[in-house]
């Protein structure tokens, strides 16, 4: 490992900008790194060699031209295989999108070109974003970088690794109940859900649309703002994007770094703790509570009562929403098709493609999202989980009258080992149990490093109003800066 | 079936009950969720984009000329306009929806309760109006290797999205009852008047034969003085005028012979077929189809600020009934002079003729006299002609002072017709003036007594009957542009006689 | 109340998933528990709160009516898994148009 691929994305930007590297050397190191750790990571499923190099050479061309660079000019990325990208095959982790060459680019796809920043390939993930431990991606399983035994979290899990195993210092992921936050949390890395409406949704291959949200992967707070700013802001092809001004995320990650939380109160949700959580996740949480506190926050008990919904209400509008979002997938316009013989029949051909190019759990999510929107349950699941958010939200504002955050544990447990899940699906739900209530609510979540447990990595998770998503940069930035060296270098070796 | 029963015998038994659901596919530029040109009739698969091919991670975006297009339809009928309304989607799965899922709406549609008042006859039918929403069109499919290029029989089809994503109102009334014999009338007036008021919009091109306009019929029977509704079937693809009427019309008749027959109608769906007048059923599966609706979570709730709702209001173009009522009373028509001009399709010509300086009779005389026989010869609707009213009120005046006679103006109306040119170069080119030059006629006059001196004679005699055959030959050697009374006078006054 | 093997197979046949008999099983198991569990968001959503569909409240986000270029034909057909005469080709359909 060269020590290029071991700067923080903020220092190697500055590094291409100065002239110092360019940003084709760069690019080279993380491509070294690449083949080097990726066939035990599983991290990439398209490394995208040539593009990133051509991305990379404009870079070093319009320095020499003496253009403005980007903030994050020259700096690779490993973009989750859920975001559209021109040319450059797309199959969110599923074999019935196997070969899907897009003819478009996403708008965050086109923002990070645009910005200058490499994208080195495209990395593996749950099938559809389906999932908590990217082990049901169609393409094999991720290891994470810490314990290649166990999950790199999910469904962003390839992002999580490659940014953990030091082959990119960024990568974008997508949370629709935590797939930013709890891989994040797993592999020691920040990870950011922006505000609902925050990031343009044009060209993420939707899973559930009122929740989805694309976001950031960084091993620094600093590195994490950045690269929000590059893909936030208003997109008038996504009409549920928020036309407002960016929250100044990058300015409150340096405000917090300097370690004063004078005059915030921080709310710790009684509700995300208790039985179910790992006694080491519960003490590194503890630690960063006192943090926090000898910061300067008063850090205060907060009741959200209706917490303890979130994962049903998920479970009913996550899968509904999928079910119809996942309909497209036919065989007719693009993707898989199987059983096309002559003798078959158009409805018995799409049946059979649906049932090869998709996996159990994409399916078993179909199945229950058509079970709770049809006729006769509609009111009692679809309707009542619907009810259940504008509960939820209700909590969180209630909570936001006393606190200017809230936190929690990201994940009630660290890392869990590969396979261990796989047959239980209420127990992989679990894992979403910390994240759902800000994905239901539509709120700006971050997960940053509070700590190790057994040598392996926990997460805190922080969460304040809409459009408030500067505060979380704030507070995590000023958690990172009270520990001594980041946890992330004692992450092993590869 | 052979159809035994006659429509009087089902009349006589049975009360018809109709609904009617009209697809209209709005004349936006661009489609309803995507930039994609609507223009009709491209290459296949040319008018496509990641949004209306249902590509992965694309979005829906609205146009806001559908909105507003929508939102005049509802006016014009008389609907209320939603404050807050939202699209849902209706899934299922069929090869020309893109995302298999359609954009459409559900229980919050954007316009609601309306009427539309038609007449049927001379008298006035309320037909209300349950709701005007709107949604995306599907894609076009065509099936190959069968017989009759019908989905039955194909070995496969062909998918074109063209037409994917373009904006389609459905209006949709409540049960029409009550009307008895007249169902089949009611039916297509109701549609007439519906495409009349959204063509005086300017929503929509309304052409039923390219299916910018789609209908489909409900019917049902109920035993007259039964209350309940009887079984209804829903009829599609019918696609003219005169096919709503003859859908109604074959349904009634079809529902009397099974429930004479002691049957039950199945509630289904059946289609209309143009060439035998009759539909069939179609192949659906055995259990109802479940659209599992629910708000699109893609797009976020509509709210029409009601100022822009009444700047719509008030932006309104005056509608077919209400510019009727003014022309009857412009013209002074009364109600039969009116049903036969709106019949022959003239009301809006006679009204501008006059507007352009004709007299109300004159004008009414032409385009329901030579001007209707015209199109009727060639195959035409009266408008389609290529003569302007402005013209023919043209014609009308040169009548009225002396220059054409009544022959001569219906040769200068067809040479218009012929060459699309002004009546006065028509009449120039073609020399059609009327002769009023007295050297000339009396030239003609003293050549046509030259050639004929006995019957000269019998005039001078006092035979002055015989007088028509100096007329008749007048009448040739000026080409008919003399006025034949005037030659007539001249003539008897040259022998001498004075015609008493 | 336990999901059956027939209604799972219904579900199937509406989301167009030719499941087989094995999963079925495996299905309804499964999912009679996750029912079980998500179905507790009965015991506390009330007659008088208002559903939310959106996280974010906006309305009325249109777009002016402008033509935007389409995609080449090439383009919209390159991914099809059949085409013909420039058309997305597709097996014989069973059922009607809706
Ligand atoms: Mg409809
Ligand atoms: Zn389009």
């Amino acid at each position: 490992m060269t020590e290029l691929t071991r700067l923080t994305a903020a220092a190697t930007a500055e590094a291409v900008a100065a002239g110092t590297v360019s940003a084709v050397d760069v690019t080279e190191a993380h491509l070294a790194r690449i083949a080097a750790v990726d066939y035990r990571l599983h991290a990439f499923l398209q490394v995208d060699a040539e593009g990133a190099l051509q991305a990379a050479r404009a870079v070093d061309a319009a320095r020499a031209n003496g253009d403005r660079l980007g903030a994050l000019a020259g700096v690779p990325l490993a973009l989750k295989d859920v975001v559209v990208t021109k040319d450059l095959e797309t199959t969110s982790g599923s074999a019935i999108l196997k070969g899907w060459i897009p003819p478009y680019d996403a708008t965050i796809t086109r923002r990070l070109r645009e910005a200058g920043v490499v994208i080195l390939g495209k990395t593996n993930m749950d099938e559809f974003a389906m999932g908590s431990s990217t082990e049901n991606s169609a393409f094999g399983p991720t290891h994470n970088p810490w314990d290649l035994a166990r999950v790199p979290g999910g469904s962003s899990g390839g992002s999580s690794a490659a940014v953990a195993g030091f082959e990119a210092p960024l990568g974008i992921g997508t949370d629709t109940g935590g797939s930013i936050r709890q891989p994040a949390a797993v592999c020691g890395l920040v990870g950011a859900k922006p505000t609902y409406g925050g990031v343009s949704r044009y060209g993420l291959i939707a899973f559930s649309s009122s929740l989805d949200q694309a976001g950031p992967f960084a091993r620094t707070v600093l590195d994490a703002a950045l690269l929000h700013e590059v893909i936030a802001g208003h997109d008038p092809a996504d009409s549920t994007s928020i036309d407002a001004p960016v929250p100044p995320v990058v300015a409150a990650a340096r405000s917090g770094a300097t370690g004063d939380l004078g005059g915030l109160t921080v709310g710790v949700v009684t509700e995300l703790s208790g039985e179910g959580y790992q006694p080491g996740v519960t003490a590194a949480f503890a630690d960063a509570l006192t943090r926090l506190e000898a910061a300067g926050a008063k850090v205060a008990e907060v009741s959200c009562r209706h917490f303890g919904y979130a994962l049903p209400a998920y479970y009913l509008i996550a899968p509904s929403e999928a079910s119809s979002n996942l309909a497209r997938f036919d065989g007719v316009r693009y993707g898989l098709r199987v059983g096309d013989d002559g003798t078959r029949t158009l409805e018995e051909v799409m049946a059979l493609t649906r049932e090869a190019g998709f996996g159990a759990e994409v399916k078993r999510r179909i199945i229950l999202g058509t079970y709770a929107l049809s006729s006769g349950y509609y009111a009692a699941y679809y309707g009542q989980a619907q009810k259940v958010r504008t509960l939820i939200t209700r909590d969180f504002r209630a909570a936001f009258e006393t606190c200017d955050v809230l936190v929690s544990p990201t994940t009630p447990t660290v890392a869990f080992p590969i396979g261990e899940r796989a047959d239980d699906p209420m127990a992989m739900y679990a894992a979403d149990l910390c994240t759902l209530p800000a994905s239901l609510a539509g709120l700006p979540a971050l997960s940053v490093p509070c700590g190790l447990s057994e040598g392996l990595p926990v997460g805190l998770q922080v969460m304040a109003p809409a459009l408030a998503d500067d505060r979380i940069y704030r507070v995590a930035a000023a958690l990172e800066a009270s520990y001594d060296s980041p946890f992330i270098d004692e992450a092993p070796e590869l | 079936m052979t159809q035994t029963l006659s429509y009087d015998d089902v009349i006589a038994r049975y009360e018809p009950v109709i609904g009617l659901e009209t697809h209209v596919e709005l004349g936006t530029a661009s489609k309803m969720f995507c930039g994609c040109s609507t223009t009709f009739g491209a290459e296949p698969n040319t008018q496509t984009c990641p949004v209306c091919l249902g590509l992965p991670g694309s979005l829906p975006v609205t146009n806001a000329a559908a909105i507003e297009f929508t939102i005049r339809i509802g006016l014009a009928l008389n609907c209320e306009i939603a404050r807050w309304c939202r699209f849902a989607r209706k899934n299922y799965f069929y090869p020309d929806m893109p995302k298999d899922f359609q954009i459409s709406q559900y229980d919050e549609p954007l316009c609601t309760d309306g009427w539309l008042d038609v007449d049927v006859d001379g008298q006035t039918v309320r037909v209300e109006i349950e709701r005007v929403h709107l949604e995306e069109d599907t894609g076009k499919t065509l099936h190959v290797g069968g017989a009759t290029g019908r989905i039955h029989g194909a070995t496969h089809s062909l998918v074109d999205y063209n037409r994917a994503g373009i904006p389609l109102v459905e209006v949709v009334t409540k049960p029409v009852a009550g009307i008895g014999s007249r169902a089949p009338q009611v039916a297509k007036a109701y549609v007439t008047e519906l495409r009349d008021i959204l063509r005086t919009l300017g929503v929509s091109d309304v052409r039923m034969e390219q299916g910018s306009l789609r209908c489909d019929v409900n019917t049902s029977l109920r035993p007259i003085a039964a209350s309940a509704l009887g079984t209804r079937t829903e009829t599609k693809n019918v696609n003219s005028l005169r096919s709503v009427e003859r859908a109604v019309r074959s349904e009634m008749l079809r529902q009397a012979e099974l429930l004479d027959t002691g049957r039950r109608i199945v509630q289904e769906t059946r289609h209309f077929q143009e060439d035998t007048g009759r539909s069939r059923p179609g192949r659906s599966k055995e259990e109802a189809t479940d659209y599992r609706y629910f708000p699109e979570p893609d797009l976020v709730p509509l709210a029409p600020e009601p100022t822009w709702v009444d700047t719509i209001k008030a932006s309104l173009p005056e509608l077919p009934s209400a510019r009727r009522r003014r022309i009857a009373g412009e013209l002074g028509a009364s109600d039969r002079d009116m049903i036969a001009m709106a019949n022959t399709g003239v009301v809006d010509l006679v009204a501008v003729t006059v507007a352009a300086g004709a007299s109300a009779a004159e004008a009414r005389n032409w385009w329901m006299g030579h001007l209707a026989q015209q199109a009727n010869a060639t195959d035409v609707e009266p408008a389609a002609l290529s003569i302007t009213p402005e013209q023919v009120a043209r014609v009308i005046a040169l009548v009225a002072d002396g220059t054409l006679s009544t022959g001569l103006a219906r040769q200068v109306v067809d040479g218009v017709l012929e060459t699309g040119h002004d009546p006065d170069r028509v009449i120039d080119e073609r020399g059609l003036r009327t002769v009023t030059d007295a050297g000339t006629l009396t030239a003609a006059i003293d050549e046509a007594i030259a050639a004929h001196p006995d019957i000269a004679d019998k005039v001078r005699g006092g035979k002055v009957a015989a007088a028509g055959v100096l007329v008749g030959a007048v009448m040739k050697a000026t080409r008919g542009q003399a006025d034949a009374a005037s030659v007539r006078a001249l003539l008897l006054d040259r022998l001498g006689t004075d015609g008493e | 109340m336990p999901i059956t093997r027939d209604e799972v197979a219904h579900l199937a046949q509406l989301a167009r998933l030719a499941v087989t008999d094995e999963e079925l099983d495996v299905f309804a198991g499964q999912l009679d528990v996750i029912l079980a569990a998500v179905a507790r968001v009965g015991e506390v959503a009330a007659d008088d709160i208002a559903p939310m569909t959106h996280a974010v409240p906006l309305t009325n986000v249109l777009r002016p009516d402008v033509i935007t270029p389409s995609l080449p034909r090439e383009q919209a057909l390159a991914a099809a898994p059949a085409t013909e005469g420039g058309r997305f080709r597709v097996p014989q359909i069973l059922e009607d148009e809706q």
